[in-house]
C-alpha cells in the first residue's frame, strides 16, 4: 500500500517490548517449575533405563508447558484485547500474512523437533546398550534357547518368561518356576519372552520398560533393576476377557536374598501358580456362564513359588 | 459468462423430490442432491454419537470403581470395542462426509457432486453396515471384543466356533465402511478437481476444500491396505487360512502394519477437515484474512504426505528393529512442523481482529486450545523412549481423545452451528449453544485431563478393572463423562427446536465471505443454477474491500430475494 503520509512506525514501543520479555520470562520460570514437578507424576524409578526416560520426559514437559502457556496466553490475550463490541460490525486489521514470520515459524519448530529427535535417537541407543531387545522366529516345538542369541553381558539368566491367557510364569536357569519375578539388584538379567497364545506385553512401570510378546517368536530382552522393592508387572497388550487381571509382581532383592530365595524355592514342591483369570472364570461358570463369549483361561502353571498376590506393591 | 467444465446435463436432471425444502420425506429416499445427502449423513451420524456416547457412559460407570463389578469383563471388552468402532465408522467419518457433501459443491460453486448416484449409494451403505455392526450385539457370543484394532491372534480365536460371530460381522461392517468411504473419496476428489467455478484456481479455494481434498486423497491411498488386511483377517477367522496365524507360519505383526498403514492416516482424514473448519471460522469471527493462506493450504498436503510414513510409531515396542524406530520417530516429529504452521497462522489471524465469541467461535477456540495440548502430548508419544513407558496406557487414551473428541468433536460442533442457518434456513439459539459449549468444555476436560496421570503411573488401556491407586483419576474422569452426556441435551434441544421453529435465517447471517454465503438459505437444489459466479479474488478478504466474485451485487441481491 502506498500512503501519502508515511508514518514512522518502525520501532516497537519500548513498553510493549518490556511487557513481552517479562511475560516470556515468567512463562520460562513456570515451565521449568512444571518440568521439575513432572518427575513426581511418574512411578518410582527402579531400573537403569528409568533416569533416561524420566530426563527426556521432564525436558519434553518443560518445552510443552512453555509452548502451551505461550499459545493459550496469546489466545486469551487476543480474546480480551480484540473482542468486538456488541454492535461493532467492522473488520479487523487486513493483514494477509508475513512471509518472514511464516518462514521463521516453520524453521524454528523444525530445528526444535529435529533436535528432540536426535536427542531421542541418542537415548534409544543408550537404552539399547542397557538392555538389547532382539526378536527371533521360533517354530512350534523349538525351545526358545535354541533360537535366540542370549545377551552376552547379562549376569543373570536367561530367565524364561512365559505369558498365557491369563497368567505369567518365570522359569530360572536352575529349573525354579515362579509366578512372581524375583531379580537381584544392580545385575543385568536376560529374559527369553514367549507367548503360548495371543500377543501379550511385559510392562513394569517402575522400570519404564514395555515389550510386546509375539506368539511364534522369542524375544531376548534385558533389564537391570536398581532399587529394592515390590513392583507391578502388567500385561499391557489387550489379550482377551481377563486381560486386566493378568498382572503379577516383580521383586527386586539384594543379591543375598535373591540367592537364598532361589535355593529355598528350588526345594519346594510344585503347586498351581497364580492365575487370576481362572478364579474369575470359575466364578462366571458358577453364575451360569453369563456374559459374552471368551476362551477358557489356560490352566494355572505348576510352580515352586505361587507368589503372594495380596501383598502391596510400590508402583 | 458461465463457462462450466462439467456436464451441463446435470442441470437438466429433474429434482427427485419436489417440494423441498418443506418436504422432509426427501431425507428418507435415495436422493442425489448433495445437500440432502449431507444432512442425511449428519443426522445419522449424530444418532450414532448418542449410541457411542451411551456405550462410553456404561464403560465409565464400570471404571468409576477399581474392580470389575458393573458388567462382566467380557462384556466390557465388547463395549469398548463397539464404542470405538461406532464413534469412528458411524459417527466421525459419516459426519465429516456430511460436511463434505454440504460444503464442497457450495464452496466451489458446483451444482452437485461429480457422481451424484455414487454419492447417494455411498451414503446408503452407512445404514447397511450400521445394521450389520449393531446386529453383532444379538448374535451368540456377543459383538467383537478385541478392540477396534482387532489384532490377531486374539481377534481370530472365535471362542464359540460359530461361523457367524461378532468378529465376523465386525470385519464385514468395516470392509463395507471402507467401500463406502472409497466411493465418497472418488467423488469428493473428482468434484474438487473438475467442478470449480470459473476463476477459482487452486490458490483461490477455501482452506476447507484444501483440507477435504488432502484428507480424501489419504482415504484413496490408505483404505485399500486396510481393506486388504481386513479380508485376510476374515479368511483367517472363517476359512482357516494363516496369513496372521503363527501356528500356520503367519505373522501377527504383519496385520499391524496393514492396519496402521491406513489407521494412522485415518486420524488425519478426520482432523484435516477440522483444520479447514477452524480456518473458515476463525477468519469470519475475527473479521480478518487468514494469516498466510498459502502456507496453511499447502501444509495440508504436507501433512498428507508425512501422515503416510509414520505408522510404525504405533509399534515401537512390538519387536520393531532399532533403525526403523529411529526412522519413524523422525517422520513422526516432522508432522509437528506443518501442524505448527497452521496453529501459528490461526493465532496470527486472531491478532488485531474483531473477535466475536459466538457459539461456533467458542467451540473453535476451545478446540484449538485442546489441540495444542493434544499435539504436545502427541510429540511426547512420538519419541520412542517415552512411548515405551506410556504406550498402551491411559496416557495414550487421554492423548487421542484430546485429538478425536476435544479437537475434532469441537470442530464438528463449531461447523454444525456455523453452517446450520445456511443449510436449514433457520437460526439456532445462541444461549443454548453457549450452555452446550460450557458443559462440553468442562466435561471433556474433567474426562480426559486426569487420565494422563493414570497413564503416566502405569494404568494400561482397555482394562475392565485396575489397581486402587488409579481410582482418583478415574472417578474424576467418570464425572466428566457423565457431564458430557448431559451436555448433549441442550445441543439436541437447540438443533431440533431451531430447525422446527427457529427464526428464518438470512442468506449471510455472519457477514461471511465465501461462495456458499452468496446462495440463499437454504440453497436451491442446483446451487447457482445457470449463473455460476466467476471468482476474482482469494478467499477471506475481510477488511480488504475486494469483491470475491464478478458482479457480486447481483448474487447478494439474488440470495436475499429468494
Amino acid at each position: 500500500m502506498t500512503s501519502t503520509t508515511p508514518k514512522p512506525k518502525k520501532s516497537l514501543p519500548l513498553r510493549l517490548i518490556i511487557i513481552l520479555i517479562t511475560l516470556v520470562g515468567l512463562n520460562l520460570i513456570v515451565s521449568i517449575q512444571i518440568a521439575r514437578w513432572s518427575l513426581s507424576w511418574l512411578p518410582v524409578a527402579a531400573s537403569t533405563a528409568a533416569p533416561y526416560v524420566d530426563g527426556l520426559f521432564s525436558l519434553e514437559v518443560g518445552m510443552g508447558a512453555f509452548l502451551f502457556i505461550g499459545c493459550v496466553g496469546f489466545i486469551l490475550w487476543s480474546v480480551i484485547i480484540n473482542r468486538a463490541d456488541k454492535y461493532d460490525e467492522s473488520d479487523g486489521l487486513p493483514i494477509e500474512g508475513n512471509t518472514k514470520l511464516e518462514i521463521i515459524w516453520t524453521i524454528i519448530p523444525f530445528i526444535i523437533v529435529m533436535a528432540l529427535a536426535v536427542y531421542s535417537i541418542d537415548i534409544n541407543g543408550k537404552l539399547d546398550t542397557l538392555g538389547p531387545k532382539n526378536k527371533y522366529d521360533v517354530a512350534d516345538e523349538q525351545s526358545p534357547q535354541a533360537v535366540a542369541t542370549l545377551d552376552e553381558l547379562s549376569e543373570i539368566g536367561p530367565i524364561e518368561v512365559i505369558s498365557r491367557q491369563w497368567n505369567w510364569e518365570f522359569v530360572y536357569p536352575n529349573g525354579v518356576r515362579s509366578s512372581e519375578l524375583h531379580l537381584p539388584i544392580n545385575q543385568r538379567a536376560n529374559f527369553l519372552l514367549t507367548s503360548k497364545d495371543v500377543i501379550h506385553s511385559l510392562y513394569i512401570p517402575a522400570f519404564r520398560l514395555k515389550q510386546d510378546i509375539i506368539p511364534g517368536s522369542v524375544i531376548s530382552y534385558s533389564i537391570t533393576p536398581t532399587r529394592e522393592g515390590r513392583y507391578r508387572l502388567r500385561d499391557a497388550h489387550f489379550s482377551g476377557a481377563y486381560f486386566s487381571e493378568n498382572q503379577t509382581h516383580v521383586i527386586v532383592q539384594s543379591e543375598q536374598n535373591f540367592e537364598s530365595w532361589l535355593e529355598l524355592t528350588n526345594s519346594k514342591p510344585l503347586v498351581p501358580g497364580l492365575s487370576p483369570g481362572t478364579v474369575f472364570y470359575q466364578k462366571r461358570l458358577s453364575k451360569g456362564n453369563k456374559g459374552w463369549a471368551t476362551v477358557p483361561p489356560a490352566p494355572p502353571p505348576m510352580v515352586n513359588d505361587p507368589g503372594n498376590p495380596e501383598e502391596t506393591h510400590e508402583a | 459468462m458461465t463457462t462450466t467444465k462439467y456436464d451441463p446435463r446435470i442441470l437438466k436432471t429433474q429434482h427427485p423430490v419436489p417440494g423441498a425444502p418443506d418436504n422432509w420425506k426427501r431425507f428418507f429416499t435415495f436422493n442425489t442432491d448433495a445437500k440432502v445427502i449431507g444432512i442425511q449423513y449428519m443426522g445419522l451420524a449424530l444418532i450414532f454419537l448418542l449410541v457411542g456416547g451411551l456405550l462410553a457412559m456404561v464403560m465409565r460407570g464400570e471404571l468409576i470403581t477399581p474392580p470389575a463389578d458393573l458388567v462382566d469383563p467380557s462384556v466390557y471388552n465388547g463395549l469398548y470395542t463397539m464404542h470405538g468402532t461406532v464413534m469412528l465408522f458411524l459417527f466421525l467419518f459419516p459426519v465429516l462426509n456430511g460436511f463434505n457433501n454440504l460444503l464442497i459443491p457450495t464452496m466451489i460453486g458446483a451444482p452437485d457432486m461429480a457422481f451424484p448416484k455414487i454419492n447417494a449409494a455411498a451414503f446408503w451403505l452407512v445404514p447397511v453396515f450400521a445394521i450389520v455392526l449393531l446386529a453383532s450385539f444379538f448374535v451368540p457370543g456377543g459383538p467383537a471384543s478385541s478392540g477396534w484394532w482387532s489384532y490377531p491372534p486374539v481377534s481370530i480365536q472365535n471362542p464359540l466356533g460359530h461361523f457367524i460371530n461378532g468378529q465376523f460381522l465386525w470385519i464385514l461392517a468395516v470392509a463395507l465402511s471402507g467401500v463406502s468411504s472409497i466411493m465418497g473419496a472418488i467423488n469428493f476428489v473428482t468434484t474438487i478437481i473438475r467442478m470449480r467455478a470459473p476463476g477459482m484456481s487452486y490458490f483461490r479455494m477455501p482452506v476447507f476444500i484444501w483440507t477435504a481434498w488432502a484428507a480424501q486423497t489419504l482415504q484413496l491411498i490408505g483404505l485399500p491396505a486396510l481393506t486388504g488386511g481386513a479380508i485376510m483377517l476374515l479368511f483367517d477367522l472363517s476359512f482357516g487360512t494363516s496369513f496372521f496365524r503363527p501356528e500356520g507360519g503367519g505373522d501377527p505383526v504383519l496385520y499391524q502394519h496393514f492396519f496402521w498403514f491406513y489407521s494412522h492416516p485415518a486420524v488425519y482424514v478426520m482432523v484435516l477437515p477440522v483444520f479447514g473448519i477452524f480456518s473458515e471460522l476463525i477468519t469470519v469471527y475475527s473479521r480478518k484474512p487468514l494469516f498466510g493462506y498459502k502456507f496453511v493450504a499447502l501444509a495440508s498436503f504436507i501433512i498428507t504426505f508425512l501422515g503416510l510414513i509414520v505408522w510404525v510409531h504405533h509399534m515401537f515396542y512390538s519387536g520393531t528393529p532399532q533403525w526403523m524406530r529411529n526412522l519413524f520417530m523422525v517422520t513422526t516429529m516432522l508432522i509437528a512442523v506443518p501442524t505448527g504452521v497452521k496453529v501459528f497462522a490461526w493465532l496470527g489471524t486472531l491478532w488485531g481482529g474483531k473477535i466475536r465469541l459466538s457459539t461456533p467461535m467458542l467451540f473453535v477456540l476451545g478446540g484449538l486450545v485442546n489441540f495444542i495440548f493434544g499435539g504436545i502430548t502427541g510429540v511426547m508419544l512420538g519419541t520412542a523412549p517415552i512411548d515405551i513407558h506410556v504406550g498402551n496406557t491411559y496416557f495414550v487414551v487421554a492423548h487421542f481423545h484430546y485429538i478425536i473428541f476435544n479437537t475434532i468433536g469441537f470442530g464438528i460442533f463449531a461447523g454444525i452451528y456455523h453452517w446450520f442457518p445456511k443449510f436449514t434456513g433457520r437460526m439456532y439459539y445462541e444461549g443454548l449453544g453457549k450452555v452446550h459449549f460450557v458443559l462440553t468444555f468442562i466435561g471433556a476436560t474433567l474426562n480426559w485431563l486426569p487420565l494422563h496421570w493414570a497413564g503416566l503411573l502405569g494404568m494400561p488401556r482397555r482394562v475392565a478393572s485396575y489397581d486402587p491407586e488409579f481410582a482418583i483419576w478415574n472417578v474424576i474422569a467418570s464425572i466428566g463423562a457423565f457431564m458430557l452426556g448431559v451436555a448433549s441435551i441442550p445441543f439436541i434441544l437447540n438443533i431440533v427446536s431451531s430447525w422446527a421453529r427457529g427464526p428464518k435465517a438470512p442468506a449471510n447471517p455472519w457477514n461471511a465471505i465465501g461462495l456458499e454465503w452468496l446462495l440463499p438459505s437454504p440453497p436451491p437444489a442446483e446451487n447457482f443454477e445457470d449463473d455460476v459466479p466467476t471468482v476474482i479474488n482469494e478467499p477471506y478478504g475481510y477488511g480488504l474491500g475486494k469483491p470475491l466474485v464478478e458482479d457480486q451485487e447481483f448474487y447478494v441481491r439474488r440470495s436475499m430475494e429468494a
